[in-house]
């Protein structure tokens, strides 16, 4: 019974992450800087909501949770999981796209520890994810060494939404007050764990675009918690608009 | 999605009679025999001038309907109601830009840069399917949308697909077969809506209503009234006549409409079975041609959104122009 809530807290965070990333990478949907990171971002953008489905359904499948619409669409905000990182608006191309890079990252080394979790449904999940989080991550690197090395003033774009999403991607790796007992289990090996093999992924990446990685200074928390920017409820008002018109009708 | 409706705009009767003065007659019999044998003429083949100029403007203007109509529907992709419905939708709309991917491709072939066809939209040089300048208001509009505009677009574009120029033909093929997933996930969701809550079905009856007007002048002004030529016909640039083709949507669609128990809203809609033919009451053409103009609901608002994308990508387009260009120089140790 203590282990199902271990995991209810896990399983919530990871899904509330790639449901409210997804809701932010497919409002590029039309806006791209060109076409193909258009459909790039929405491509993504479908992955990531499509591992927040899954997640949910394992919730409640596996874990007595409530049906994955109602859970996405209808819970208030306090009892979302999500990282502050993620709740970020797009803001501009070059903040969305280093707010993907590390993200993903970040994923691909969890699900990466996730493929020896002695939770079966967690390792199944994992193993499926793997293949597609090897193609966001290629295309992150290729964008930002691309664009680090075709000028200053891409350069200098990058470096500063490198400083403006750094503690922010921190974040992502906020300690959980069961992290050891999840890793005693062998669901995950928690969180400090992952930030450590998360350096190690996005230095190289870093070093060849020739950005300097800032330090780990104030890293954001608090989305464990519930603790939100002040940019979170407005995307669930509009994320459930259309869905709380009637909750119980099928749409 | 596009409809045919406009692409045909005043030609400059003056310049094209002496362009067509200009094409070698040997060779321009040539061509046309070509076409006549239902030959598919290639990017490097010789073209008359004013063959070349109306398929980039036709292909131009599909293209830019493909990105502009991805933007009604997008703006509730993050209001899309459930998982299912959120990403068939993100799903959907993406298809519509790589649409527009594919067909500026099949545009650059005729000697039009993308960049030049982008800003020919911005400046409002070039136009794209009127349809889209209308407000997509509740997610009823979606699945009117995603149903019958997509339908729409379909008839359209299988009719253009067995034209005469090889890459728009191909981009085409693709588009119809992906279009006709569209059609099924907006037939899917309409049928929800109709065989839903009263609250769901009088949305979705508002929504049609809202939306009929539009979809009659999807295919543009009635045969009688429209300006395309007999040589675009000939060269088969232009493969079926606006009324032919909102007479095939018609009685395809109509009849799925109305066993849904939803009405249109024209008392003088009804097929004339002696004839085989749709008759209606004529929409409101002068509206028609004043959101052609620029003065529809959403004109500004769907340019307005593109000139956002285009300005905050400059810098990107800037970069990839020049890769490789850049080293940093080594900081100092500090």
């Amino acid at each position: 019974m203590l282990v199902d809530q271990l995991l209810k807290e896990l399983i919530t965070k990871m899904g509330d992450d790639e449901l409210i990333i997804g809701h932010r990478n497919s409002e590029w949907t039309g806006l791209g800087p060109v076409m193909e990171e258009d459909i790039a971002f929405s491509s993504m953008a479908q992955d990531k909501i499509g591992h927040a489905w899954a997640l949910y359904r394992i919730l409640h499948e596996e874990l007595g949770g409530e049906n994955p619409d109602q859970f996405a669409f209808m819970r208030s905000e306090k009892d979302f999981k999500c990282c502050h990182l993620t709740e970020m608006p797009i803001g501009s191309y070059d903040f969305s796209l280093m707010r993907h890079f590390l993200f993903d990252h970040a994923e691909a080394v969890r699900y990466n520890s996730l493929l020896q979790s002695s939770f079966t449904p967690l390792q199944l999940l994992a193993r499926k994810v793997r293949g597609e989080l090897k193609y966001h991550t290629l295309h992150a690197d290729a964008w930002i060494i691309q664009l680090c090395k075709a000028g200053e003033e891409s350069y200098l774009k990058m470096q500063e939404a490198l400083n403006n999403c750094f503690q922010l991607a921190c974040g992502i790796f906020e300690p959980g007050p069961n992290d050891a007992m999840l890793a005693a289990e062998n669901i995950y090996p928690g969180e400090e764990v992952l930030y450590e093999q998360w350096i190690e992924h996005i230095s190289p990446v870093l070093t060849k675009a020739a950005l300097d990685l800032p330090e780990r200074k104030q890293p954001v928390f608090g989305g464990r918690s519930g603790k939100h920017t002040k940019h979170l409820q407005p995307l669930l008002n509009e994320m459930g608009e259309v869905f709380r018109l009637n909750p119980e009708a099928i749409w | 999605m596009y409809g045919g409706g406009y692409i045909f705009d005043e030609p400059n009767r003056v310049q094209q009679r002496e362009e067509q003065l200009h094409d070698d007659p040997e060779k321009l019999a040539a061509f046309e025999m070509r076409i006549a044998n239902g030959e598919k003429i290639e990017p490097g083949d010789w073209m008359p001038a004013e063959y070349r100029r109306q398929l980039i403007r036709l292909i131009e203007q599909h293209a830019h309907s493909e990105i502009i109509g991805a933007l009604p529907e997008g703006t509730w992709i993050t209001r899309a109601p459930g998982f299912k419905r959120k990403l068939a939708l993100i799903a959907k709309v993406q298809d519509e830009i790589g649409h527009g991917q594919l067909l500026y491709n099949a545009a650059e072939t005729l000697g039009k840069s993308r960049e030049a066809m982008i800003n020919d939209l911005l400046s409002g040089k070039s136009k794209y399917s009127n349809v889209f300048n209308y407000p997509a208001e509740t997610w009823a509009d979606v699945t009117v949308i995603g149903f019958l505009i997509d339908a729409a677009a379909i008839v359209n574009q299988v009719a253009n697909a067995k034209g005469s120029y090889g890459p728009y033909c191909r981009a085409l093929d693709r588009i119809c077969y992906e279009e006709s997933f569209h059609l099924k996930q907006g037939h899917d969701a309409f049928i929800e809506l109709a065989t839903g809550t009263p609250d769901q079905k009088a949305m979705l009856q508002d929504a049609l209503n809202r939306w009929w007007q539009p979809i009659m002048h999807f295919f543009g002004p009635p045969d009688k009234a429209s300006s395309h030529s007999e040589k675009l016909m000939q060269w088969k640039v232009k493969m079926a006549s606006n009324d032919d083709m909102r007479n095939q949507f018609l009685d395809a669609y109509v009849p799925k409409i109305q066993e849904l128990g939803l009405t249109l809203p024209d008392p003088l809609l009804k097929k004339n079975e002696e004839t085989g033919r749709w008759e209606y009451s004529d929409p409101d053409w002068d509206l028609f041609f004043e959101v052609i103009k620029g003065n529809g609901p959403c004109n500004k608002e769907r340019l307005d959104v593109r000139k956002w994308a285009e300005e905050h990508g400059r810098w990107i387009r800037k970069a990839l122009m020049k890769p490789g260009t850049f080293e940093r120089q080594a900081l100092p140790v500090a």
